[in-house]
Order: structure tokens, then C-alpha cells, then sequence
């Protein structure tokens, strides 16, 4: 379990992290999602006893990271981002390294991380030759050699390739049954595909914090439907779509000759879309285009982070 | 011995480091071309069986060599964002010190190793005493890893590597300059000789072990790591 308690961290005049508070459960995908700039890193950091926070206490386990940071540091595997390696260093090298200061003895677990992680074609290379993706194997494989009970990962998918990505947040489910996992993001896709939990952050605070599923669904009743309709003008469509029981609003969007599109407010449970269709149809109006959007967590995300907060 | 394990692996991995980047070749090649030449330049003309010209100079010859080897231990960690892996990694900061200082001690002390031709060569010309150059490298290794403790520290100061090369020849310079300059200063300013790594050096090279020099370079080390692992847990 990590606990998170009132935690700030300032840079000079900038405020990274501005008293947050959070707690994890074991075994549980927790992503931290935030614009960038937002203090993921700076918190995540602070977590694995890199930087020290200003105020506020952060235990892991059974240990606070003020008191016991080499404990703390034993029981989490962390990737930094852009995983900095040593560029001079060859890959094995740089694992058995690891490897040693971890007291790890067992040869099994070498050739398993390595199988697991894909880069056993790799292992006699210099790290700075290697291709991004590469890299972030060898920085992943490096964060679980000693088989963490706790793995930190701060943009864990950054510069792969789509294959790449689907194969490594594989990879963190997998993981993410046994262990208690944090990865940062700025992607919302890596999160609805891969996270139990979200953490929203902006400017340094907490807008959010929930289940995936539930930051999803708490505005799913907040429907829209977007139309493209030919012969009419806006005022007309509006006329006409305005009485449609479950409609709250039409909003134009753009046009009106010849094609006017708009934005249908919806509420209620019931789906309105045959009885738009049916008034476009009995008009004698052509429907060039109708689709209805539920929200998604990209725009729960733009919400919570797009001017809001306190500057 | 456990509690500085992860110190012997880190001098481990850095002594690989040096090795593989051709930085320790370069230096240890300037080093051997340097005192080579200052001791061959007079050896025939004199025709005396000692060193001396070897460790004359060495202390100088050091102030150049040592920040070389020294400049990048932190500096390039901190330039590449390493050091956050060495610091997230279950190791103290003062192992971590302390086996980045053990490495460039260990590398300044294989440096010194070549030049025990220059003892055979001696030698081979007459029959030297052996208590000056024994101490002589004694002091030498002394000398070299009171000058790397200096070098991590600088190093521990700046993410550039340059910077931390020209604090750290300044730094050295200054303690090898310290009993020179005694002799432009008012006689009560004469204290100030003690602080001079070159004075020290020079009593050990004698063949005189005397505790008071042992004293003054092991505190030159233990201070300056001191300071290093201060400096590093304080850019927190």
C-alpha cells in the first residue's frame, strides 16, 4: 500500500506539487493522468525517494520514505521517463549491475526478464545504441529484475511504435494481477485500456480520483448527437428537431449552405434518433451525416484540466 | 564489510566505465608521456640513482591527470539523468560516493603502476635507496586519492563536465601552491603550510612516515566525500 499524505514540492518560485493526497491499494493499475507539466513525475519521484518532498509524508509499505528510503527503495521497481541509461554501458552489463546491487543471485530470473521484456537479441549492445522501443525494454526489464512487489512507471509507452504499446500494456495487466502498479500518462487511451484506477492531476493537484469505469459512466447520461442535414437552414432544423421529446438544445455548428450540421443536446434514457430521423425524412430534407457521442474520459480529462483550476 | 557492499559494486562498474571509453586510455597515456619525459630529460646528465625527478613533479603533474579521471563521476549522471536511476536504486548516498571515490582511487593507483620501469631502469643504473621511492609511491597514492575526493566533489557541484575539471585543477592547484606561497606571507601566515598537499607529499617521499601527514590526507578525503554527500542529498 502507498499513502500519499499532503504532499507539496516546490521548484524556487514554481509549485510542482501542491498538497496531494492519495492512497493505493495493493494490486491495483493505477494510472496518473495530467497534462503535461502537471507534477506526475514530480510525485512519482518523490515516491521512489529521488526527490524529497517540501511537506507532507509518503509511506510504502510499512516504511516512510523520509526515514527508511533504502527499504522503500528494495520493495519498488521504477522506470524513470525517457529511461536514462547509462548510454555507455552494454545491456547486460547494465541488468547484471542492477542485478548485483539488488542482490539478486538467480540466473533463472536473468534469462526470464529477458524473455519477458524481448531483448535477449539485444543483451550485447551498448544501450546507447539502441532504438527507443529497445530502450524501454531494457529500462523496464531493469525496473522488475528483482521481481517488485510495487512497479512504477512514468510514461511507460513513450516513443514505441503501436505494436510495441499493445504488447507492454500487455504486459503491465499482466503484471497488474500480482502487483501494485503506477504508471503516468498523458495518454487517455493507455488509461481506459489499461488502469483499474485514475488519478487525475492539474497544476499540481487533485481535479480527480476514481475508477476508470465510473469516471466514465458518472456523465454518461450526458449524450449528444451530431447531424449534417441538407435543404434547410439552421433555424428551421432547430424548429423542427426543438419538440423531439429528449432533446434539450440544438447548437449550431457551422454551415448552413447547403449542408448545416448541429449539436443535439440530449437527456433521458430513451433513444431519440429514429424520431430525428423521421422529421428530417418527413420534411423532405436530406440527412448527409448522424452520429451520438457519450462522454468519454477524453472529455471528463479536458474538463477537469482546460483552464480550470487556479492560476 | 556488508554495509559497503553496494560500494564495491559500484567501483566496479565505474572502473568497467573507464575502461570502456577511451577517456582512461587518453589520460594514463598523457600521464606515462609527462613523467616519462621530466624523468628521462635530466636521468643521464646527473647519474644518480634516485627518482627524485619523478616525484617532484608528480604533485604537479597530479593537479591535471586526477581531475581528468575525476571530472565526469557525477557531473556526466547528472547531465544524463542517470543519477536518478543510481539514486532510486537501493543504495546510500555515501556508498554511492564512496564507490565512485574508490574507483578513480583505484584507476589513479593502476595509473602509477607503469612507472615502476622507471624503478627497474634505476635500479639497473646503480643501487638506489629504497626508502624515498617506497614512500614516494605511498604518497603518490595518497596524494592521487586526496585529489580524486577533491575531483568527486567538484563533480558533485556541476552537471558540466568542464566546469567540474577546472574547479577541480584549481582546487588541487591551490593545495599544492598553498607552502610556496608561505614564503611572500608575513612569518606568522607560516601555519599555512600544513595545508599543502605538496609539503606533506614531500615528507612522506622523504621515507619518513610520519602520522601527521598520514592524517592530513586521509582528512582531505574524509571532508570532501563528507561535503559530496551532503551536496547530493541536499539537491533533493
Amino acid at each position: 500500500m502507498i499513502r500519499v499524505d499532503g504532499v507539496s514540492k516546490s521548484f524556487g518560485e514554481v509549485v510542482a506539487v501542491d498538497g496531494i493526497s492519495f492512497i493505493i491499494r495493493d494490486g491495483e493499475i493505477t494510472g496518473l493522468l495530467g497534462p503535461n507539466g502537471a507534477g506526475k513525475t514530480t510525485t512519482l519521484r518523490m515516491i521512489t525517494c529521488y526527490l524529497r518532498p517540501d511537506r507532507g509524508s509518503i509511506t510504502v509499505g510499512d516504511y516512510r520514505v523520509d526515514e527508511n528510503p533504502l527499504e522503500v527503495r528494495k520493495t519498488i521497481g521504477y522506470l524513470p521517463e525517457l529511461a536514462p541509461i547509462y548510454g555507455d554501458m552494454l545491456v547486460f552489463d547494465y541488468l547484471m549491475f542492477t542485478a548485483d546491487i539488488r542482490g539478486v543471485q538467480d540466473d533463472g530470473r536473468f534469462r526470464e526478464i529477458a524473455g519477458l521484456c524481448g531483448i535477449n537479441d539485444v543483451m550485447h549492445k551498448k544501450i546507447g545504441e539502441l532504438s527507443k522501443g529497445y530502450k524501454q525494454r531494457v529500462g523496464l526489464a531493469y525496473a522488475m529484475i528483482h521481481d517488485p512487489d510495487i512497479l512504477i512507471l512514468d510514461e511507460p509507452t513513450s516513443g514505441l511504435d503501436p505494436n510495441q504499446i499493445i504488447e507492454i500494456r500487455n504486459l503491465i495487466r499482466e503484471i497488474g494481477r500480482k502487483k501494485t502498479v503506477i504508471l503516468s500518462t498523458h495518454i487517455l487511451s493507455e488509461v481506459e485500456a489499461t488502469c483499474d484506477r485514475v488519478i487525475i492531476i492539474h497544476r499540481g493537484k487533485i481535479v480527480a480520483d476514481d475508477r476508470t469505469e465510473n469516471l466514465k459512466s458518472s456523465s454518461a447520461a450526458e449524450r449528444s448527437l451530431y447531424v449534417s442535414v441538407g435543404g434547410t437552414d439552421f433555424s428551421g432544423l432547430s424548429g423542427a428537431l426543438g419538440g423531439i421529446p429528449g432533446v434539450v438544445s440544438v447548437e449550431r455548428i457551422e454551415g448552413g449552405d447547403p449542408i448545416v450540421s448541429a449539436r443535439i443536446a440530449l437527456t433521458g434514457a430513451g433513444d431519440p434518433r429514429p424520431e430525428v430521423f423521421g422529421t428530417v425524412a418527413r420534411n423532405g430534407w436530406v440527412l448527409y451525416e448522424m452520429s451520438q457521442k457519450t462522454r468519454s474520459l477524453e472529455s471528463v480529462f479536458r474538463e477537469l484540466t482546460v483552464g480550470g483550476g487556479d492560476a | 564489510m556488508r554495509k559497503y557492499r553496494e560500494a564495491l559494486i559500484i567501483m566496479r562498474k565505474e572502473l568497467r566505465g573507464m575502461f570502456t571509453t577511451p577517456i582512461a586510455y587518453i589520460v594514463m597515456t598523457i600521464f606515462l608521456i609527462a613523467t616519462g619525459f621530466f624523468f628521462f630529460k635530466d636521468f643521464f646528465y646527473f647519474n644518480q640513482a634516485e627518482m627524485r625527478n619523478f616525484f617532484q613533479l608528480l604533485p604537479l603533474i597530479f593537479t591535471f591527470v586526477v581531475p581528468a579521471v575525476t571530472m565526469r563521476l557525477f557531473a556526466e549522471e547528472k547531465q544524463s539523468g542517470s543519477m536518478e536511476i543510481l539514486l532510486t536504486l537501493p543504495v546510500s548516498t555515501t556508498n554511492a560516493v564512496l564507490g565512485k571515490f574508490l574507483a578513480a582511487a583505484a584507476f589513479i593507483s593502476l595509473m602509477l603502476v607503469p612507472t615502476l620501469f622507471y624503478v627497474v631502469t634505476v635500479e639497473l643504473s646503480g643501487s638506489p635507496y629504497y626508502g624515498p621511492i617506497i614512500g614516494g609511491y605511498l604518497g603518490a597514492v595518497l596524494l592521487g586519492s586526496a585529489y580524486c575526493a577533491v575531483g568527486i566533489l567538484t563533480s558533485s557541484l556541476s552537471r558540466d563536465q568542464i566546469v567540474a575539471f577546472i574547479t577541480a585543477w584549481a582546487g588541487c592547484f591551490f593545495l599544492w601552491l598553498v607552502d610556496k606561497i608561505t614564503l611572500f606571507l608575513p612569518s606568522w601566515l607560516g601555519f599555512l603550510e600544513y595545508l599543502s598537499s605538496d609539503f606533506h607529499f614531500k615528507n612522506i617521499e622523504r621515507g619518513v612516515l610520519d602520522s601527521r601527514d598520514l592524517i592530513y590526507f586521509l582528512s582531505i578525503i574524509v571532508i570532501s566525500l563528507l561535503v559530496t554527500v551532503r551536496v547530493i542529498d541536499e539537491r533533493r
